[in-house]
């Protein structure tokens, strides 16, 4: 398990061979790649700054791989999300899983990225020709996780 | 007792300030009484920390909610709902 918290881009054919390279058990590798759209909430967004919180963001992301490999047989996880400025079309973060059938590394991919929508501190600001602002939770997010059994209220008041 | 505290996204920016040490009276002994013990400080703190604002918690780099129990030199953090992937 593998886990990068930077400010740097990926390539997701060379992480993706690194993930599987020796690994002749593995038959199934998923990934998601979540970029920048140029576009949220009807404004156009021309910059992101993504900021996070350096030591609980990497024990997050470790306790929800691990909680994805008690769930699924998978055989690896990696997961790479960036910090700092970034601009449209930019990636953010790249989730990778591998295991021996489709079947659990498409589950386990789906349930690190919903997860980690909703529990892992990291926040979006973007700017728009209004100005700059913070990215609002959505009660989506926190709706996908619910569909893992797991009740998040992120987005709730306190 | 003393804790330290760290503020982050918009909660950082509303109150200025994005770590602090503070020395607590006994009367505090939650997370969420140190919410309610901040607010005491008025204006920026009052209005960020209010009670009904959409605000996480976490209590030594995990997430927590109001009724956790805070000890000796335990990392408060107050941050806004988490918009990361």
């Amino acid at each position: 398990m593998a886990i990068r918290v930077q400010t740097q881009d990926f390539d997701l054919g060379a992480e993706v061979a690194a993930l599987r390279a020796g690994q002749a058990q593995v038959g199934a590798v998923v990934a998601f790649v979540g970029t920048v759209r140029d576009m949220n909430e009807g404004a156009g967004v021309s910059e992101m700054e993504l900021e996070h919180y350096p030591g609980m963001t990497e024990k997050a992301l470790e306790d929800i791989v691990a909680q994805a490999k008690e769930r699924w047989s998978i055989i690896d996880a990696l997961v790479i999300h960036r910090v700092g400025p970034l601009q449209p079309l930019d990636q953010i973060v790249l989730v990778a899983v591998t295991s021996a059938h489709r079947g659990e590394a498409f589950q386990a991919c789906e349930f690190i990225m919903d997860y980690l929508k909703t529990q892992a501190p990291f926040w979006k600001k973007e700017v728009t020709p209004q100005g700059a602002r913070w990215v609002d939770a959505r009660v989506t997010d926190d709706e996908a996780l619910a569909k893992w059994g797991i009740r998040s209220a992120n987005s709730a008041r306190s | 007792m003393n804790i330290q505290l760290r503020f982050f996204a918009s909660v950082r920016e509303a109150l200025g300030t994005s770590q602090e040490s503070v020395t607590l009276p006994d009367t505090v002994a939650t997370v969420g009484d140190v919410r309610a013990w901040l607010r005491e400080r008025g204006g920026v703190w009052a209005e960020a920390l209010a009670e009904g604002r959409a605000l996480r918690m976490a209590c030594n780099q995990q997430m927590t909610d109001a009724a956790t129990r805070i000890s000796e030199g335990c990392e408060i953090a107050f941050f806004p709902p988490v918009t990361g992937g």
